[in-house]
Formats: structure tokens, sequence, C-alpha cells
């Protein structure tokens, strides 16, 4: 086919080019926020996750204070390195950076390269080289202090776990060392109720229940809905049909003022009734579909052999249906995870009962608004799930997408 | 713990009970009320049939009619009531919500969305599933592409904030712009054309889903029909816009529907990257921004998606019936 006519090799040059840029733009916004959330904080503000790989330019500000001054003839002098005075001395413990540049004021902190002599405010003059080792010669007698010294610094490419576990946790890394210094286990600190690792747990217990109910309740119906005689059939599907399209919005009010109403109110109970409610008409539309498309030999065998309704439902249509069962389950484990609505209005607002998404959008954005490292990371805990598990079912999921394409 | 335990027992509970009741509901209708022996057996084994049916339905119809069809009785009526909900206002609400600066302009960007979207998510979706067709690696390009779908609407939104932020030392846009020599900017906050940054998310989403769709529906085009287009002489453009384009029509429809549905539905893109600010305003986040301060206008709001939604809601009714004759 391919070789016949109208597909010459330079054709498919191109199509195979465009698919890749395609493929490409899809990819990079997910892929710059996997980067970034193990970037190390300093890291991401000065230079784009595309330079992750690369080192970084920070400025760093210290004081020389690591060297005893001496005299030399009339002059003062002080020497030592940079990279072991007490201001900086943690943040190069691993002794891999290089210094670009130094200055002597906050306004020029780069104001000489590394390697050259600048000019301190005292008229004095200072000499720092790119192994951080620097020399400080002045008239006057320094003082205990010793002389504020700016410098950048290249920084090798600094890859952490810090972001991940800061947002689980709800505490920082000095505070999570602290705890652990107290005697608190790992567990105990992930436990935190702040962290968003409880949120996380949240989600889990949203979503797991709001799937498993919807699909036994689904499959009965479907199952009569698509085998059974009787008057109205076609109407209530019809009806179903309908009900895919009703916008969730309507539900929102009356149904949490029925909740508040028998007693519910905004609960996890709550919102797995809303969510078994709201799954049901995709799941009864996309189970019925593919239960009609079962073979008529099979069922009206069983009929002839004596099998009841619920025999036949439960020994040959449920075992034959897996496949439509596994793609409902996965949409609604992919839609109540992913869900931000319903979470909002069916559960409590207190951030210990909120889920995810919730947690993200009204929580996270707002009050850690610029710290990137810490929106991605959290942004990443709460997709790896459904990512993972789009990956490995994905047949299934493509298989109900083309038996019931109309939510 | 609790809530964890809790989901564990009302898994319990909620898979028993239902197993339970078909099967007690199945043991009483045949062996209690109408029990296929004595002097009526024949009439008896009849009604229980008919009556079966509805056992299966019950629980389904009685969620369906709870969570869906009450709600829409329930808002229209909340809809015509005041704040406390205790006095009839009639259109009072309506009414309001028209001369609301707001509302038109998310009724307005509303059917921007509604336009834009399907268009360009089917248009991507179809030329992705085109081009992949008959490539070697064609799976695992149209398996990442398909990947947005998995995530959710507020982590796109996240994903793309990074994609969009002002400082070119994080966004790539403003990366791009800072190479070529332009100033940084903010796509959100740009009047107007902020709309279609955001609409953007929701294009990347959905692209995916049109995609499997309609490559499924290109795969299924018949082969005799293509080759005859190409004996004939049909270039490779002809061959899509003339010969494979009209034959996947009913498909390209149906995907276009349903992600116009779904945008109508949408809040969570709007609501996390703009909050409705900067013009950017559409209808399911106006409604949130009346949810839980008035009932009565954040109902009407819901209607009028509601009436927004309803004919495409008959025309899918009308198409499943006809796919059953």
């Amino acid at each position: 086919m391919e070789n016949i006519a109208g597909k010459s090799s330079g054709l498919k040059w191109a199509v195979n080019i465009s698919v890749a840029l395609l493929v490409i733009a899809w990819l990079i916004p997910t892929v710059g926020l996997f980067v970034s959330s193990f970037r190390d904080r300093d890291q991401i503000t000065a230079s784009g996750w595309w330079n992750a790989p690369f080192s970084v330019e920070l400025t760093y500000r210290t004081r020389a204070n690591d060297g005893e001054p001496m005299q030399e003839g009339d002059l003062w002098v002080v020497e030592g390195n940079i990279f072991a005075t007490s201001e900086v001395a943690e943040a190069f413990a691993n002794g891999e950076a290089s210094i670009t540049a130094f200055g002597v004021t906050g306004r020029e902190p780069t104001a000489y390269p590394a390697g050259t002599e600048g000019e301190t405010r005292d008229g004095g003059t200072l000499t720092v080289n790119a192994d951080g080792s620097y020399r400080y010669t002045t008239a006057e007698t320094p003082d205990d202090r010793g002389l504020r010294i700016y410098f950048g610094a290249a920084t090798p490419p600094d890859f952490t776990m810090d972001n991940y576990l800061t947002i689980l946790t709800a505490q920082t890394t000095e505070e999570r060392e602290e705890a652990y210094a107290e005697g608190q286990s790992f567990w105990e600190i992930l436990s935190d109720e702040n962290g968003v690792f409880r949120n996380f747990i949240n989600t889990f217990t949203v979503t797991i229940p709001s799937t498993v109910i919807p699909i036994l309740i689904a499959a009965f119906a479907a199952y009569a809905l698509a085998w059974m005689d009787f008057p109205g059939r076609g109407l209530l599907i019809a009806c179903i049909v309908g009900l895919l399209v009703v916008p969730l919005q309507l539900a929102l009010v009356p149904l949490l003022n029925l909740h508040n109403q028998i007693g519910i109110g905004q609960s996890f109970v709550g919102i797995w009734l809303a969510h078994t409610g709201f799954g049901l008409p995709l799941a009864i539309y996309l189970l019925r579909n593919y239960m009609v498309g079962l073979p008529r030999d099979i069922i009206e065998s069983a009929k002839v052999d004596g099998a009841t309704d619920f025999q036949i439902f439960t020994k040959i249509i449920l075992p034959l249906s897996f496949p439509a069962l596994a793609s409902f389950a996965i949409f609604q484990f992919l839609w109540t995870w992913n869900d931000l609505l319903v979470a909002k209005v069916f559960l409590p607002s207190d951030d210990a009962s909120k889920v995810m998404t919730v947690r993200i959008a009204d929580d996270l954005l707002g009050s850690r608004g610029g710290d990137w490292g810490i929106l991605a990371a959290a942004a990443f805990v709460s997709i790896a799930v459904p990512v993972l598990v789009f990956f490995t079912m994905q047949r299934y999921l493509v298989r109900g997408l083309l038996a019931g394409s109309v939510k | 713990m609790s809530p964890l335990l809790q989901g564990v027992i009302t898994i319990v509970v909620g898979v028993f009970g239902c197993v339970g009741y078909f099967y007690a509901a199945n043991l009483i209708l045949d062996k209690v009320i109408f029990p296929p022996r004595g002097p009526q057996a024949g009439r008896n084994i009849n009604r229980a049939t008919a009556v079966r049916p509805w056992l299966f339905l019950f629980p389904a119809i009685f969620a369906l009619s709870l969570y869906l069809v009450y709600p829409v009785i329930g808002s229209l009526w909340r809809s015509m009531h005041n704040r406390a909900g205790d006095e009839f206002i009639g259109l009072d609400n309506y009414g309001f919500l028209f001369g609301d600066p707001e509302f038109l302009q998310a009724l307005l960007n509303n059917a921007l969305w509604a336009l834009v979207v399907p268009a360009a998510a089917t248009f991507l979706g179809l030329l992705v599933a085109q081009l992949t067709d008959r490539l070697s690696w064609g799976n695992i390009a149209k398996s990442l592409i398909f990947m947005p779908m998995a995530i959710s609407f507020v982590g796109a939104s996240l994903i793309w904030k990074f994609v969009y932020a002002g400082d070119p030392d994080i966004g790539i846009i403003n990366a791009l712009r800072d190479v070529i020599g332009l100033d940084p900017m903010d796509p959100v906050q740009v009047p107007f054309w902020n709309n279609f940054f955001l609409m953007a998310i929701l294009v990347w989403i959905q692209t995916g889903f049109a995609m499997v769709i309609l490559s499924a529906a290109l795969r299924g085009i018949p082969e005799e029909t293509v080759e005859a287009a190409i004996i004939d002489g049909a270039n490779p453009f002809q061959l899509f816009f003339k010969i494979k384009v009209p034959q996947i029509m009913g498909t390209i429809v149906v995907v276009w529907t349903t992600i116009t549905i779904l945008v109508l539905k949408v809040f969570d893109i709007v609501y996390t990257m703009t909050g409705g600010n900067f013009g950017t305003q559409i209808l399911p986040s106006y409604m949130m921004s009346f949810m839980f301060r008035d009932d009565g206008r954040a109902t009407a709001v819901a209607v009028v998606i509601m009436i927004v939604v309803l004919p495409v809601m008959i025309w899918n009714i009308r198409q499943a019936q006809k796919e059953m004759r």
C-alpha cells in the first residue's frame, strides 16, 4: 500500500518529523514540571528547568572571618578560603563549586571577575580566586566580624527529594531534622496533620469506594436493559443517555441541602454517594452497550438449561463483561481522583479532610504561590497515581472510550 | 486512620449490600411472592418475569432519580427563591444575572470556549491520528499525546502555570521571548487573548481523546475505497480530505459534541489559573462564586448551564434511539 503512489520518502520524513515535533510539544509542559520538582529551590529561580543539567550561577554573601588578620609591614592581611567562612560553609559542604566573580557591595555583588584585584570601601584590596582562596589587605585594623564579601559561584546541579518531603510532611528540612533528633520516626513525621500526605490518603479514601460501589449497581441495571424484556425499556435507555450530559453543577446545591437534612452533611459518606450517583449513567451506558454485544446463543442455551436470570447474570454475564467493567472502573477512578468540583462541595473545608486537588487549588497556589519547587512536587504527587493507572491499563481505557464515546 | 477504615467498611457494606439485595430480592420473588408451583404456577412465572427487571433496575433508578433527576427539578425550584430560600421571587435571580456584566462576559467566554476547544482538539486529534496511522512508532507517539487525559485539570493548570510563568527563568514562553529580545509578559493577563491561552490547556488534554477515537475510525475505513482513490491518482491530501474525512464524519461529530459538553462543564482550569479575573470568567466558575453564599443565584447559573447543554442532550438521545432501531 505504502509504495503504490503518492507516498514519497520525502513525505515520510515530513510525517516523522512533524509527529516528533508534536510529541515533544505535548511533553514539554509535563517534563518541565517533573524536572522542577526535583530541583533545589534557589536553582529553580536562578535558571530555567531546561538548564537543569548545567551548573547554576548563584550569588552569595559572606564575611571574611575564617582567617586571623596578620600584619605585613604597615598593612593588615587576611587570608583564607571563602568556602570555609561560617556563613556559606554549609552551602558548599560538598566542595564542588567554583567562584566566577566577586564584589564588596550588595549593589554590585559580581563587580570583579575571579582572580582579579578589587578595591574595598576602606581603600584596601581584595583578591578572590576561582578555588575560593582570598587575600584581603587593608591599612586599618580589621574588625572581628570580618570584611563583607559578595560572590557569584557556579554551583553544580542539585537534584533533591527535599521538595517532596517538605510538601508531604508540611515541615521544612530543618524542622524535619529537629523532629528526627527528638526521636520521631519518619512515619510519625509523615502523618503530620498539615502535610499533603494526609490529603493523598484522603484522595484514596474518596476514590476507591466511589469506584467500586457504582459498578455492581450499574451491572445489574445494564443486564436488565440489555437482556430482559419489559415495557418502557427504550424510554429508560433514552433517559440514561440524557442523564449522561446533565451538568454536575445542577446537582450541587439541592444535594448538599439534602445531605444536610438527612444528617450526612459534608463528609466522606456524602461524597461516596454523590460520586456513585454521578457515575451511574456512564456505567450503565457502557456496560449495556457491551452486554448487548454478547452472543445471544450462550444466554439462550443457559435459559433452556433452566438457569435463572440471577444465575445467568452472575455466572455468565459478569465474567464475560470483565473488559467493560475494567474500562468503566478506570474511567471512574480517573474521574474521581481528578475531580475538584464535587470534592470542594461535598467534603468539609478544613485542611485535614481536603483531597489533593482541592489542597493544591485552594491552599497551595495561594500560600505557596511563588514556591515553584513545592508546587511542582505537590502536583506530581497528585498526578503520579492516575498516570501510572493510565499507562498500565491503557488497553481497557481505549476500549471503553470506543464503546461509549458520549460522556 | 478513621476515614480509611470507614472507606473499607463502606466498600464491604456497599458490595455485600448490593449482592445481598439482588440475591434476597430474587429469592423472595421466586420462593415467597410468586412461587412457580401450585394451581397458579404458570401465571406466577409470568408475573415473576415481569417484576424481575424492576428488581434489577431498582437501585440504579433510585440513585439516578435522587442524584440526577431530583436535582434538576430542585435546582429549578431553588433558583426561583431568594438567598435564604424562604421567599418565592420568580425570575428575579435570572433578572439579576442578565443585568450583571460579569455574567454576560462569562456567557460570551463560554461561547468562545465551546467554539474553539472542540474545533481545535478535534482538528489536532484528527491530524495526529492520520499522521501516526502508518508510523512504526505511532503507538508510542499516540500514547504520549493521550497521556494528559490522565492528568487532573488542576494538575494540568499547574503544569501550564509553569509554561506561562512571567519569570524568563521559569516560564519557557518568556524564556523564548527573552531569547529574541522581547520583554517578559504574563500571558494570563493579556486582555481577551488570555482566554485562548487557558483554552490551550483543555485542548492539550482533549486532543488525545479525539485522537484515540478518530484513529480507530480511520482504521475502520474500507481499504478498497482508499486503494481505488490511489489508483485514480489522488494525492495524499485529496485522499485524506475527499475520501477519508467524509467516511468518518459521523465519528467526528460524536467527538465534537462530546468535547463540547465537557467544555461547558469544566471550571477547574479557569478557577486555578485566574479565579475568573482578567476577563476570563466562564459560567461554571461564575457559579462557584455564589456557591455557599447565595444558593438562589448559584442554582440560577446552574440552570443556565443546563439550558445551554440541552440541545446537545436532545441530539444525543436522538442518536442513541436511531442506533437502537
